[in-house]
């Protein structure tokens, strides 16, 4: 059991080395087999381990028995090794394995390996073949290392590798100075979250002498709600996850970071690695739950994230792009789920978005193959019938997400958006409309690149042409998962069993029985909720229709005249300006300030300085040299009486 | 080594420091190569004297064993010192050292 839980993070990872040392000597048909092979091993071993846990002593009925520090108690995590030990601080290197890891193991493998399949096609003429899979599966490795890590500092370790590899991806065509810039600015924005992580790792040790999740949240779970201490602690972690997961203010990196290979949008940007902080706020749920001033405040973001990235994603015009604004926005539903108490609702999102949103990615990636590179959706248009299979893909992955059931989306954003109800009701409101946008800004996107006429180039015209299998077939599994992943928990109103919720009930047990339970609605009012949900989405979705179908709207070139509003929402709200503006501007100024005034007026002088004291003193004192054997030794004499003098003085 | 004894320590101590002196001054005031190389063996015989003196009286012989080796070195440092001397010489026809200072800055 140990070496198989071993396995699975270190196949990527040796898939990484082999790719990574071997570089191009490697042949292209090797790489795949490496690339993809080590992620398909991982997959069918954490699938193996899932089963094995499932059929084990505690299967779904039995959890909801046990309390979690008792399921804790029979399932402890697996020790490797020891691997931090100084004094009081011991820092074994151990894996968790429970419901919530073992969900997130099977999605990130899963999903990693349909689109390393899916990139043998996509990169298939790339001079850096080898350097994109190396990365991709370092990235799958640090990746698992967060989700299964038992403690803080192994996620750190996951959190901080995955953040590098997005790096590395994201400049992954380094001769391009804007996808350089792009990967920094990602890199940057994430190192100000990662401090907020780092500094509530440093208070969580100091309050509760340990870093490990069990023993942490034992102990969390004896003090009192609202205690300042835990609300640091949370604040400071919630940053990390701000991030990671590109919330407000920390968003700005992801819309750039489209500037890597599509793949790597689909993997890194939109299913796994910006997840990583909904998971770790699920993972201290009950840190959380002891401190609703965060949930407010996490609430707030959330939803301030929600409605801002979805206003912005319909006047987009980038096709990435729009999918990286209606990320954010997703994420957003993610957190105001958290908020809500809903960790089982936000995982629920978690990995249906991840099936749809990566699905939506790679459709892109293939309509940007077909197109010769074009991302601009005016240029795009009638790409229905010359592309019918990514078309379907893509239509089935925009309902899911549009939340139109019995489409995955509907339900993971209904479980939501009901908490939010029982929760507060004027939130609610915002995020039906946020919803709503949802369903709007996707089908724009649908509609402009799949209907009417071709408007690209002729030259493009000619090229045209549907993906080869190897990229439509990772497409069609993805569209299968996305159509059927709202099974994983069907409500009881529909007559479900909820799995997902029993399933993953002993990690949030305590923090459900720590929190005060919502007023629960009951079935009428659930249905009158998801009619009105629905009612709203299939109004967006017909005005999106009249507006960029029948009426033909929505190609104005980028210079057009528009009225204050949409120039404002069109220009990102000029976020990215301010940002310039209020950080970026006077960090260079400073840079400026040290580089033009402290390093070469002072610092560079004082340097000289010693150098040019060395030359005129060596220049003046060389006289002294005179030559003269005589004077020579007189001085060595002279010298030699002076110390003998001076040891008598002393 | 008895009669050796009754002189007392102090009179070689003065002797060896006036004969060092000599060397010295000779070293520093004399122009002619030969007589500085003179000057030093003065200084090293003095020194060798000292150390026979200082072995007899301390009954230990291993001074008088340093002033053989000495006297070897010296042997030797003459022997080049005076093949030095001769090729100078030969090249400028002068074994006055203050002819000798094209070595300078």
């Amino acid at each position: 059991m140990k070496i198989i839980l071993i396995l699975i993070p270190l196949l990527p990872f040796l898939g990484f080395l082999i790719l990574g040392l071997g570089f191009s000597s490697i042949p292209r048909k090797a790489t795949s087999y490496i690339g993809a092979g080590t992620i398909l091993i991982s997959f069918i071993l954490s699938l193996f381990i899932f089963l094995n846990f499932h059929n084990s002593a505690i299967s779904p009925p039995h959890y909801l028995a046990t309390s979690l520090p008792q399921y804790f108690a029979t399932s402890p995590p697996h020790y490797l090794f020891s691997w931090i030990s100084i004094g009081q601080l011991q820092i074994p290197f151990s894996f968790l394995i429970d419901p919530l890891s073992l969900l997130m193991m099977l999605m990130v493998t899963g999903v990693s390996f349909i689109i390393h399949v899916y990139s043998i096609g996509y990169m298939k003429d790339d001079p850096g073949y080898n350097r994109f899979f190396s990365y991709m599966n370092l990235f799958v490795f640090f990746m698992l290392l967060l989700v299964m890590g038992a403690n803080y500092p192994i996620m750190f370790i996951g959190w901080e590798g995955v953040g590098l590899c997005s790096y590395l991806l994201i400049g992954f065509w380094f001769k391009n100075h804007d996808y350089n810039n792009a990967a920094k600015k990602a890199f940057i924005m994430n190192r100000i979250g990662d401090l907020g992580f780092l500094l509530g790792m440093f208070l969580i040790f100091t309050t509760f002498n340990s870093l490990d999740f069990r023993e942490i949240f034992a102990r969390a779970k004896l003090m009192e709600p609202g205690n300042p201490i835990l609300i640091t602690i949370t604040l400071l972690l919630f940053m990390g996850a701000v991030g990671k997961s590109a919330q407000i203010p920390l968003y700005t990196w992801l819309p750039d970071a489209m500037a890597g290979p599509t793949p790597v949008s689909a993997l890194i940007h939109a299913a796994t690695m910006v997840t990583a902080g909904v998971y770790m706020i699920a993972r201290s749920n009950i840190l959380y739950v002891l401190s609703p001033l965060t949930m407010e405040i996490m609430g707030v973001t959330a939803l301030a994230t929600a409605l801002f990235a979805a206003s912005i994603a319909v006047l987009q015009n980038d096709i990435k792009k729009i999918l990286a604004y209606s990320t954010i926005s997703q994420l957003g539903y993610m957190f105001l789920g958290l908020s809500a108490g809903a960790f089982t609702g936000a995982m629920f999102h978690l990995t249906t978005h991840a099936f749809f949103k990566a699905l939506l990615f790679l459709a892109a990636g293939s309509v940007i193959h077909a197109l010769g590179g074009a991302q601009d959706i005016r240029k795009m248009g009638g790409l229905r019938s010359r592309l019918p299979k990514t078309y379907w893909t893509f239509l089935i992955a925009t309902i899911a997400i549009a939340g139109i059931p019995p489409l995955s989306g509907f339900f993971s954003k209904d479980e939501i958006l009901l908490h939010l109800f029982e929760h507060n009701v004027t939130w609610w409101i915002l995020a039906f409309a946020g919803s709503a946008l949802t369903a709007f800004y996707m089908f724009r996107l649908l509609y402009l690149t799949f209907f009417r006429n071709f408007r690209g180039s002729d030259q493009q015209k000619h090229h045209l042409h549907e993906s080869p299998a190897v990229m439509t077939i990772p497409l069609i599994i993805l569209a299968v998962l996305a159509a059927l992943g709202g099974l994983l928990n069907i409500p009881a109103v529909f007559g479900g069993g909820s799995w997902l919720t029993g399933f993953l009930a002993p990690v949030f047990a305590d923090a459900v029985a720590l929190s005060v339970p919502p007023a629960t609605v009951s079935h009428a009012t659930e249905w009158l909720l998801m009619a009105t949900t629905l009612t709203g989405c299939l109004v967006m979705v017909f005005w999106a229709w009249r507006r960029y179908v029948k009426q033909a709207k929505g190609l104005l070139p980028d210079d057009a005249k528009r009225s204050l509003v949409v120039q404002l929402v069109s220009k990102k709200y000029y976020i990215d300006e301010l940002y310039d503006f209020l950080f970026v501007k006077p960090a260079l100024w400073l840079s400026r300030f040290l580089h033009q005034v402290v390093e070469l007026r002072f610092i560079d002088r004082i340097v000289n300085g010693v150098g040019q004291v060395v030359v005129w003193t060596g220049n003046t004192v060389r006289y002294v040299q005179t030559g003269n054997v005589g004077f020579y030794m007189f001085i060595m004499i002279l010298g030699i009486i002076l110390i003998l003098f001076f040891n008598i003085l002393i | 080594m008895t009669n050796l004894t009754t002189i007392p320590i102090h009179y070689y101590l003065i002797f060896c420091s006036v004969l060092f002196s000599i060397g010295v001054f000779g070293v520093l005031i004399k122009r002619n190569v030969l007589v500085i190389l003179m000057s030093i063996e003065l200084m090293i015989n003095s020194i060798n004297l000292l150390l026979a003196a200082f072995s007899t009286y301390t009954n230990d012989p291993a001074g008088q064993i340093f002033v053989f080796f000495i006297m070897v070195v010296a042997a030797a440092e003459v022997a080049i010192g005076l093949a030095i001397v001769v090729l100078i010489y030969r090249t400028t026809h002068s074994i006055d050292i203050n002819i000798l200072n094209k070595l300078k800055w």
